[in-house]
């Protein structure tokens, strides 16, 4: 193993979800996604013209559940996508390279639309500033948005969120787990210590 | 660490499915992006070192290198110091200290590759060395398989012609046993090397027999430039024996595709009806040469230390630690 950290999100990469402690369980996570479809709709005037891209993976299950609950709400459909950031990273040259993961964007596209990026844990704000990078290359939306599940505070860039799902202020030897039952068989928001010898970034 | 990729054998079956599920992802960027060119490998140094005549290998990696923003310089070694007499080895070095991150070498030497790969830092690909190996193309071809037939477990593949100097069918030989398809090798016992028995390959000398039975037929062209001797009597001969004709092409199932690596003769190995045909994948191959050649470039140079390859010294398949989910 290199000694250079990963971002302590995924629950493979850094603590022991087993000893960690629950900040949300399943039906507050539910809630807090619940509030923010509302959240969306209101300062969207409706969800018109809003694409919700979701950032691989986890970002791209909440996007999903997202546009679910605004349909559940509103009737309306909001089309959804992917997008992979891996090639925009700037820490691509700490650690050996990553598979990539889908990109995919709706038939609509985004010229002209109102993009919600989403993803689970907002912490140093570089996925964010990477997710930025790829969009232009992609085309030219009307308008980009963030909207993230947790918001961890740590920021090293000029970023904040649109639409935050709970704020949890942590330290940097606290490590941030995003359970959602496609990828981990739970809902569930954990807040655990980071290995020995880790620091988060 | 050094990593390289000088051999198919270098792939493990886990490595190569790597490779072709990020060629698959970044051809799905060509064709989405409004700018088609990704920030990866700025600020990296890719050489393509060509000994040899190439047009489509040597653009094909040009491109792919400068899709993933790393610089990219040329040498070929017509009009270069080599012509003044300049060592392989001289010329590997002169390269480095200029700061390459990779090298891409084209030689006619068999083994070229892995002597460069004792002498420099950074990475080396071969992209075709004299009658050994080119396996960005096995692994082009093999992408180009799983493309059109949805997989490559299970699948038969036959390779048609000059397997004796062919370094085409020796990678693609190794890369699909490793991915799990059936080779069968076909051509006339003059143009198969000594030792062909201890590749993972069936050898037939049939050709008719064979087609039916094929998920793929991959023609190779015949090398005359390689050839001292008579290896057959004539180009007619060969061609009635070994060519893919019409009357062959209507003998294969519906949906076998046909492949060549190219540069192809027309009429020799593959007549023009069957490669302008709607089986033959020979454009399709050239397109995915960019976007695997991509996948290796950005999975050899785009991290820290390699995801995929083996080390020059031990040409053995010590594998890079994957430290991330």
């Amino acid at each position: 193993m290199t000694a250079v950290p990963d971002r302590p999100k995924r629950p493979d990469s850094s603590g022991d979800p087993a000893t960690a402690r629950p900040v949300l369980t399943a039906p507050e996570l539910a809630r807090v996604v619940d509030r923010m479809a509302h959240e969306l709709l209101e300062k969207t005037g409706g969800g018109a013209d809003v694409v919700l891209l979701g950032i691989p993976t986890r970002g791209a299950s909440l996007a999903r559940r997202l546009a679910a609950r605004i349909t559940a709400f509103e009737g309306v459909g909001i089309p959804i996508g992917s997008l992979d950031i891996t090639l925009y990273r700037d820490d691509l040259r700490l650690k050996s390279p990553r598979a990539l993961e889908p990109t995919a964007l709706p038939p609509g596209g985004i010229d002209g639309k109102l993009v919600v990026l989403v993803d689970d844990v907002l912490f140093s704000g570089r996925t964010v500033r990477a997710a930025l990078d790829a969009l232009a290359d992609l085309g030219r939306p009307r308008a980009v948005q963030l909207a993230v599940l947790v918001d961890r505070g740590h920021r090293e860039l000029p970023i904040r969120a649109d639409y935050v799902g709970k704020n949890i202020p942590t330290s940097l030897r606290e490590s941030v787990h995003v359970q959602l039952t496609e990828h981990d068989g739970q809902d569930a928001v954990l807040l655990g210590s980071a290995e020995a010898g880790r620091e988060g970034r | 660490m050094k990593r390289h990729l000088l051999s198919a054998a270098d792939l493990s079956r886990d490595d190569a499915l790597l490779v072709l599920d990020t060629a698959e992802e970044l051809a799905a960027v060509a064709e989405r992006a409004t700018v088609k060119k990704l920030p990866t490998l700025r600020g990296r140094t890719v050489v393509n070192l060509f000994f040899e005549d190439s047009t489509r290998t040597r653009t094909s990696f040009e491109l792919a290198a400068k899709r993933l923003s790393a610089d990219v310089i040329n040498f070929s070694a017509k009009g270069s110091s080599v012509s003044k007499g300049e060592t392989l080895k001289d010329t590997a070095l002169t390269l480095e200290a200029m700061g390459s991150d990779a090298v891409v070498i084209r030689h006619s030497w068999s083994g070229a590759p892995v002597n460069l790969a004792r002498w420099v830092r950074g990475s080396v690909i071969n992209a075709g060395d004299g009658t050994h190996e080119h396996p960005t193309q096995a692994l082009l071809d093999a992408f180009t398989m799983r493309q059109r037939l949805g997989r490559l477990e299970g699948l038969r593949v036959t390779i048609v012609g000059d397997v004796l100097h062919s370094r085409v069918a020796r990678s693609n030989v190794l890369l699909l046993h490793t991915l799990g398809a059936e080779v069968t090798l076909v051509a006339p016992p003059t143009l198969l090397p000594v030792g062909v028995e201890a590749w993972p390959a069936e050898v037939s000398y049939d050709l008719d027999a064979v087609l039916p039975k094929s998920d793929v037929v991959m023609m190779l062209r015949v090398q005359r430039e390689r050839m001292g001797a008579a290896y057959f009597p004539s180009p007619r001969e060969y061609s009635r024996r070994y060519g893919l004709d019409v009357r062959r092409a209507a003998a294969l199932k519906d949906d076998t595709i046909v492949m060549h690596p190219g540069p192809m003769v027309r009429g020799m190995e593959i007549a023009p009806e069957v490669a302008d045909g709607p089986r033959s994948t020979i454009v399709a191959q050239v397109a995915n040469g960019v976007s695997v050649r991509m996948a290796v470039l950005y999975l050899l140079l785009g991290g820290s230390e390699p995801a995929i390859g083996a080390s020059a010294h031990t040409g053995d398949h010590d594998r890079t630690e994957r430290t991330d989910a």
